[in-house]
């Protein structure tokens, strides 16, 4: 365990003393970096924007102390910003736990010792790697209303379809289904947890006469819980943060349906330049985050099972 | 118990023969779902493709065709010419879209060696050397991790125009070099398996910290610093926000700002056939790299799957 050496110089306390306080030296070396760029970059600006919070600025005059009316005025006020948790907290809703089965589902076929899976694998991640922008244009096309050919397999069908992302009914629909489509990243953690699975827990099981939905339900799922919660808490964090597809593909629109909070942050901030505003937004947004990821940490006790705890 | 199954087996094999051995309803659910799923899965790239090669006439074609006659392979080269937001090409400059696509390279280019580097060195601390703080620290740059961008994004933006650096590259480029909390993270992961040994035998010959991070632990991590390479190289050449909020013109475009503004010049018809061409040529080179790096990438999402 020591990283002192012993056995060739005879270890003085001195020298001992000298040696450790080289390691811690060079420890903080090594990580200078991360300390000025966290300064620099993050812990700075994280401080200015709390203190920018109670500011009304528009870049053009010097900023002027409001104390909490940015934040009061967001509850009261802004019909927007109303819309827009409630957009972001439908889509999330939604979303993340259909990611969930989506990605669960594509991980335990591509566990099923299929030929070609290597194959089958590439087919299900690739649309993470175009994830963003380039995926927004691609479906924004795809849900072109007569040229595009989701419609028109719709309508090959006999299904009268919707105008998908100028139709305030079906806009924020159609952005969840995209979101499905880049699933790659859940699936393939879950594919990992699925492979890392301990054998004899199947055997035994099937020695007593288990079925597969029996299996499923009484190993693979518990088993998986920490892997769905690590999933379920990672996809939340991002689902809030969504931004690239609303702006490519609806802007927000149609009447404000995909209004996400980050949307209507960015057009705060650089649209109509209330920095003081869209810094207390952000504020918010942390403070959902926060509050999701730790509610989601306390509800993890009653389903979420451990190995090595009291189960 | 085993008897009752190998009764039964028989009495499948008597009824149904071969064909319905146990398993194979199974398996005709698990291809069939497959195969359902790579259809749906593939078809935004089949579209992409599809409508990148028809001709202009065809793309506004009620209904839609499925494949493009003749597909005309010139729309990729016409989409990489296509000048945008009315702006013509001068003579002799290069175009656009190959402007952009050298600004996003530069961008990733330095994104990933600044990634490699910094994170690895913030990692091997944390991962080999001890030293007061060091729990707290770490923790530290975990709880980063929920910080979301919208938090320093008002003020980042307010240092850059103090700095003179909107419309530059540096502020897509500089703060990079400084580790990035996943990263460091999931390095740290990897560094930790590495048998503490190395670093104390090498002490005893002599060799300083930097020696062992740079000469053993570097070397002996290539398949994670290939993880968080690929990845980062999707991260950066995808960005979209950071660029969004800092470039402003066009010159300094990178590929994904370019894709927003395509429909711009053509005010009333979107020019979806060189659109999708766009978006092939922007994609193209993190699927090159996905499918010539594929265990990498996925050992990468992994690294971090944490074991109890």
């Amino acid at each position: 365990m020591s990283a002192i050496p012993t056995s060739t110089k005879p270890a003085r306390r001195s020298h001992l003393r000298t040696l450790r306080f080289r390691e811690t030296l060079a420890a903080y070396g090594f990580i200078s970096p991360w300390i000025i760029g966290f300064l620099a970059f993050m812990g700075g600006p994280i401080a200015a924007s709390f203190i920018l919070s109670f500011f009304s600025w528009k870049m053009i005059s010097p900023p002027k102390f409001i104390g909490l009316r940015n934040y009061v005025s967001m509850f009261t006020t802004d019909d927007l910003f109303r819309t827009s948790i409630g957009v972001t907290f439908k889509y999330v809703i939604i979303a993340v736990p259909l990611a969930q089965i989506l990605s669960l589902t594509l991980a335990i076929l591509l566990n099923q010792n299929v030929r070609l899976s290597g194959f089958w694998r590439t087919v299900f991640y690739l649309p993470a790697i175009i994830s963003g922008v380039a995926g927004a244009v691609i479906w924004k096309w795809m849900y072109n209303n007569e040229l595009g050919v989701i419609n028109n397999i719709l309508a090959n069908i006999g299904i009268h379809a919707p105008h998908w992302l100028y139709d305030k009914n079906t806009a924020l629909i159609a952005l969840i289904i995209k979101g499905l489509w880049n699933v790659g990243v859940p699936m393939v953690i879950y594919l990992a947890a699925l492979q890392g699975m301990p054998r004899y827990l199947y055997e035994a099981a099937e020695i007593d006469g288990a079925g597969e939905v029996a299996k499923f339900r009484a190993i693979t799922l518990p088993m998986l819980t920490p892997v769905i919660f690590f999933n379920l808490v990672m996809g939340t964090i991002t689902g809030i943060q969504t931004f690239a597809e609303p702006y490519v593909m609806t802007g927000g629109g149609p009447e404000n349906a995909t209004l996400f909070l980050g949307l209507h942050l960015y057009h705060s901030a650089f649209g109509y330049l209330k920095m003081g505003y869209a810094a207390a937004m952000a504020w918010i947004m942390f403070i959902v985050i926060l509050a999701l990821t730790i509610s989601q940490f306390m509800l993890a006790n009653r389903w979420v099972y451990y190995e090595t705890g009291e189960g | 118990m085993i008897i009752n199954h190998t009764t039964t087996y028989k009495l499948r094999i008597f009824l149904f023969g071969n064909r319905f051995r146990p398993g194979f309803i199974r398996q005709a659910l698990v291809y069939g779902l497959l195969i359902i799923l790579t259809i749906l899965f593939i078809l935004p790239f089949y579209w992409m493709l599809n409508t990148a090669l028809k001709p202009i006439k065809e793309v506004f074609t009620v209904p839609p065709s499925w494949y493009p006659s003749p597909p005309m392979f010139i729309n990729f080269a016409d989409a990489v010419t296509n000048s945008y937001a009315g702006s013509s090409t001068p003579a002799g400059s290069i175009p656009p879209m190959l402007r952009y696509a050298l600004n996003t390279t530069l961008i990733t280019v330095n994104g990933v060696i600044a990634t490699l580097f910094s994170s690895s060195l913030v990692a091997y601390a944390f991962a080999r050397l001890r030293f007061p703080g060091r729990n707290v620290l770490f923790l530290g740059i975990l709880s980063t991790l929920m910080i979301p961008f919208a938090v320093v994004m008002v003020p980042q933006f307010i240092l850059w125009k103090n700095l003179n650096w909107l419309d530059t590259f540096w502020p897509l480029m500089i703060p990079h070099w400084f580790g990035s909390a996943w990263n460091i993270f999931l390095l740290r992961q990897f560094f930790m398996g590495i048998p503490m040994d190395y670093d104390e035998s090498a002490l005893i010959d002599g060799a300083s910290h930097w020696d062992i991070y740079w000469k053993i632990i570097l070397p002996l991590s290539t398949p994670a610093l290939a993880a968080v390479g690929v990845l980062a190289f999707v991260y950066f050449w995808n960005d979209f926000l950071g660029p969004l909020i800092i470039l402003s013109t066009p010159e300094h475009f990178t590929l994904t700002i370019y894709l927003t503004n395509f429909m711009i010049p053509l005010q009333k018809l979107t020019q979806w056939n060189l659109y999708m061409a766009a978006a092939f040529i922007v994609t193209l080179p993190c699927m090159i790299l996905f499918f010539f790096s594929q265990n990498v990438f996925l050992k990468g999402i992994t690294i971090s799957e944490f074991r109890r």
